[in-house]
């Protein structure tokens, strides 16, 4: 079972109508007791990095996924702000991260390229994909997704970028660490490349 | 390289899938579901659903259907209609909707598209404003209105956009109401004022008749949203109704014929 994980942040619907559409068996877990059938996780988020950081460590569900997801390994991909906690902390917000994958989040306006565009970087886009990406494994060529966002993940680690996208500067938009991944744009809402993306998720 | 937002924009009145012009005399053109499935045929870049009684009839947002739209909905959706509260906003955003939109709320109480912001995420708050070029002899300049355009105020669009941005707005549609339904284009001045005072995203609906009008929007304003209603439920002069969007290659010729000339291939 995919387990969309719900602590009052981000469009968990979106993901449980987008796995139903694929057949692939998923609901929301709420509460500890609901992770218990988990196979995959989904992290998603909106809104602030520090609200959403407060929401998920307030849920009851931070302590029993960092057993599952760094204790027993099992995959999880965080989505948006979702992806954002998985960093070291935020430009945006005081709280640390998750630090589940080393890196920091960084703001687009604090930089020279992105001082001069529209905010947030909202609409469809162009990724590129690191080869032997799993997540885009028999993908479609030249993969496009939806962004909205004003904050970008900069990862540590050039090793654990799988995709990047340029929005007035180059920016790590996929990354992965073993089994811990996080994207930036939406795959929920992203037609034919999302949804296959999400699929390679459930079946890595 | 990011791209320009082309924007269905679907109309809900009685239940029904509609299309106005200048805001008055609802066509029936089909039923929302399964235009909302065509769209995600045609991979369309956004959706746009606005429920043009639930203001004017003083009732709450149709949760029911817009659960089924977003349950249908296979791209980033937008919802409007009758939102004037937190919770309303924050209900429709757990129904698997990307972004909310007020409009005579946000013009009759700016603070609530703060609250709105505070609670969903900034991203997720769309402002639309209804606006029209001023009529009379004498009268230049735009004016805004709301209730189906029935009510005006006295308020200038173009500052009232971006203190609506200050206000915790993250997109900014601009409608042209004189230009709804009548498919001659764009209003470009408007768009260009709007856009050039706003570090937000902008999108433009009301006017677009042709794919080469949205490749002037882009051309005048850079990548922006370019939403549409008539240009996309509808087929030829007699208007019969077709749902239709531009392929992949076809968008791509509006992205360069913003820098080119104007050659778009209709479908």
């Amino acid at each position: 079972m995919i387990r969309i994980i719900d602590y009052g942040v981000g469009n968990i619907q979106a993901f449980v109508n987008m796995y139903k559409r694929l057949g692939l068996p998923a609901a929301r877990a709420k509460t500890p007791n609901d992770l218990a059938d988990a196979t995959r996780l989904v992290l998603p988020g909106v809104g602030a990095f520090d609200h959403a950081m407060q929401s998920f460590n307030m849920s009851g569900l931070r302590e029993p996924l960092e057993a599952m997801v760094l204790g027993r390994g099992v995959p999880v991909l965080g989505v948006c702000v979702g992806m954002q906690m998985l960093a070291s902390g935020s430009d945006e917000g005081v709280l640390p991260g998750l630090n589940w994958i080393p890196g920091r989040v960084r703001s687009f306006v604090n930089t020279p390229e992105g001082a001069q565009l529209a905010m947030p970087h909202m609409g469809w886009n162009d990724l590129q994909v690191a080869p032997g990406a799993k997540l885009f494994s028999e993908s479609q060529p030249q993969p496009r997704f939806y962004f909205l966002h004003s904050y970008y993940f900069a990862c540590d680690d050039r090793d654990q970028v799988t995709a990047t996208a340029t929005y007035g500067l180059k920016f790590d938009c996929v990354v992965s660490k073993g089994h811990i991944h996080g994207i930036q744009c939406h795959p929920e809402k992203s037609h034919r490349f999302g949804a296959h993306l999400l699929k390679n998720f459930a079946i890595l | 390289m990011l791209r320009p937002r082309i924007i269905p924009c679907l109309l809900i009145h009685k239940g029904g899938l509609v299309k106005t012009q200048v805001f008055k005399s609802p066509k029936y053109v089909g039923d929302p579901i399964n235009a909302v499935k065509i769209f995600n045929e045609k991979e369309s870049d956004e959706l746009m659903v606005l429920d043009i009684d639930a203001t004017v009839n003083c009732v709450e947002p149709n949760y029911s259907l817009i659960a089924k739209l977003a349950a249908e909905c296979r791209m980033p959706l937008t919802y409007g209609g009758g939102v004037n509260s937190v919770e309303h906003a924050k209900r429709i955003i757990d129904l698997g909707v990307e972004k909310v939109a007020i409009s005579a709320a946000a013009v009759t109480n700016p603070r609530l598209v703060t609250s709105i912001a505070q609670a969903i995420g900034r991203q997720s708050v769309v402002v639309v404003l209804d606006v029209r070029k001023k009529s009379g002899l004498l009268a230049k300049g735009y004016e805004l209105c709301t209730h189906n355009a029935k009510t005006t105020h006295k308020l200038d669009p173009v500052s009232f956009a971006k203190s609506l941005q200050e206000a915790g707005a993250g997109e900014i549609v601009v409608n042209s109401v004189d230009r709804d339904g009548l498919m001659n284009g764009y209003d470009l001045d408007i768009a260009e004022q709007v856009f050039e005072s706003l570090r937000v995203p902008m999108t433009m609906l009301g006017g677009a008749g042709s794919l080469q009008d949205i490749a002037l929007l882009v051309r005048k304003c850079g990548v922006v949203g370019a939403a549409a209603g008539s240009l996309f439920v509808f087929k030829g002069k007699y208007r019969a109704v077709l749902i239709n969007y531009p392929t992949v290659e076809q968008k791509e010729e509006i992205l360069s014929a913003a820098v080119s000339p104007l050659i778009i291939h209709h479908p």
